[in-house]
């Protein structure tokens, strides 16, 4: 049986946090963070960029360690979280791609180039999307939970490789145009601008968090009221 | 150890005498491949001496294309009477069926090559000019790239009621960084140009066969088991 704790303690404090935080963030962002000198206003959306493009790689380690949990001893539970992290890993990929492109329109003059990191989590994304696709096949959830966290692992050892790959391929063809960091600053930026980047980084991986075990309590609900069913149906049919 | 080979070359002497039975795979793929070619001879002028640039990538277009056809059958074929769950429940390792898909599948890619590849460099007028020895080491290294994700994929899509289209969606990204590493590889050793450039490339190419050959041999008992 599944168990089911609708407002768990710790959900309240994540709550609890997330809330002011998300507040002071955007405070930060926009009000006491210093506007850059070159870009202007466009470089406050590098705050969410980065956090979003890092939850979207930390969801996808999530996905690789319940997929090796799930292979393992499959449970219910893990495979529901490897499930619901890849869900919100699309979401994060996508939102780190999109404001990847508006920012680099604005600041590259390109919406797309092909730099290693831009490659790397288009293909992250990708993976992530088929590996959603795996899921979504009809049987047994026994069955699905070990062919999905097999996809989930090869996907795992797949995005490192991709990154080698493509900076390879980059640096033997043309130099790196946009310099070692995102941040074209390198190591010279300014200690409130990365007090404000940790800040928000750490604002949205507390709202993944959060995200992670709602959806999780929504999904374990989604299989009681399937159980649920299916006891009533067995019932009048007898 | 041994008996796992054996059983290996069993299960791949068995699909490979069943396919020179009925030569239905094989011809669909080469007819496929070549089909390809045609495409793209009308998307890129062949006349045009630009199009040599396109020829390391094609190589591994129509190798893809045409392999995710014969991919596609290899154990949705074991499907019909229950082939597969006889194969599971036979007293033989599960990565030997693995083994044994692998080189069947290998075998037949690479035949299909050798008829596409001619005519590939026949169509679009090219001169062969680089180093035979570079050419077929890292097509060898590329295609058993490829055939070892793909075969695993496939097994694990045979799973599906809509296998053929699942297949290309899983196994495409991840054969991302080998073809980057492959067409890469390609042009250098075509080109015959800074050989230490392809070698490098091949020394990828490696890494990723054996590291994802490794993985694969692993897992594939997971999915016997899960299907």
């Amino acid at each position: 049986m599944i168990k089911i704790n609708n407002s768990g303690p710790i959900d309240r404090v994540l709550f609890y946090i997330l809330v002011p935080a998300f507040l002071i963030n955007l405070y930060l962002i926009f009000v006491w963070s210093p506007v850059e000198k070159v870009m202007g206003d466009v470089q406050k959306i590098f705050y969410f960029h980065v956090g979003s493009a890092w939850v979207a790689f930390l969801a996808f380690c999530v996905v690789g360690f319940y997929s090796v949990l799930t292979l393992i001893k499959p449970k219910m539970e893990r495979f529901i979280y490897a499930g619901i992290s890849a869900e919100i890993g699309v979401l994060f990929t996508t939102l780190a791609l999109l404001t990847g492109m508006i920012w680099g329109r604005a600041s590259w003059n390109t919406w797309w180039t092909w730099e290693p990191r831009l490659i790397t989590t288009l293909i992250l994304w990708f993976i992530y999307v088929a590996y959603l696709f795996v899921r979504k096949m009809e049987g047994s959830w026994e069955k699905i939970a070990k062919l999905s966290s097999v996809f989930g692992i090869i996907g795992v050892i797949n995005v490192p490789i991709v990154f080698m790959a493509t900076r390879w391929w980059n640096t033997k063809l043309h130099p790196v145009v946009f310099g070692e960091g995102k941040d074209q600053t390198g190591g010279g930026m300014e200690p409130e601008m990365l007090a404000t980047m940790f800040f928000s980084i750490f604002t949205i991986t507390v709202l993944y968090v959060f995200l992670l075990r709602k959806g999780a309590q929504i999904e374990k609900m989604r299989e009681v009221i399937k159980k649920a069913k299916t006891n009533i149906i067995n019932k009048i049919a007898s | 150890m041994i008996t796992i080979l054996t059983d290996a070359l069993t299960i791949a002497a068995k699909d490979l005498r069943n396919e020179f039975k009925t030569k239905q795979t094989f011809s669909m793929m080469a007819i496929f491949a070549v089909l390809v070619i045609l495409v793209f001879s009308f998307a890129f002028d062949p006349t045009n001496n630009a199009v040599k640039a396109v020829i390391p990538g094609l190589v591994w277009v129509i190798t893809i294309f045409a392999g995710i056809l014969g991919l596609n059958r290899s154990f949705t074929s074991e499907l019909e009477n229950d082939c597969l769950t006889g194969l599971r429940s036979g007293p033989i390792d599960a990565t030997s069926i693995y083994l044994g898909k692998v080189l069947a599948n290998f075998t037949i890619v690479t035949l299909v090559q050798i008829i596409s590849i001619p005519v590939l460099f026949i169509l679009f007028n090219y001169r062969f000019t680089g180093s035979y020895f570079w050419f077929i080491l890292i097509l060898f290294a590329g295609t058993l790239g490829f055939i070892i994700v793909g075969t695993f994929l496939s097994a694990l899509s045979a799973n599906a009621k809509n296998s053929e289209m699942l297949l290309p969606v899983l196994l495409l990204p991840l054969l991302s960084p080998l073809m980057i590493a492959a067409v890469q590889a390609m042009r250098a050793a075509l080109e015959n140009e800074n050989l230490e450039n392809a070698v490098s490339w091949l020394q990828l190419m490696s890494a990723y066969d054996l590291l994802f050959f490794a993985a694969c041999l692993l897992l594939f008992e997971f999915i016997m088991e899960g299907s």
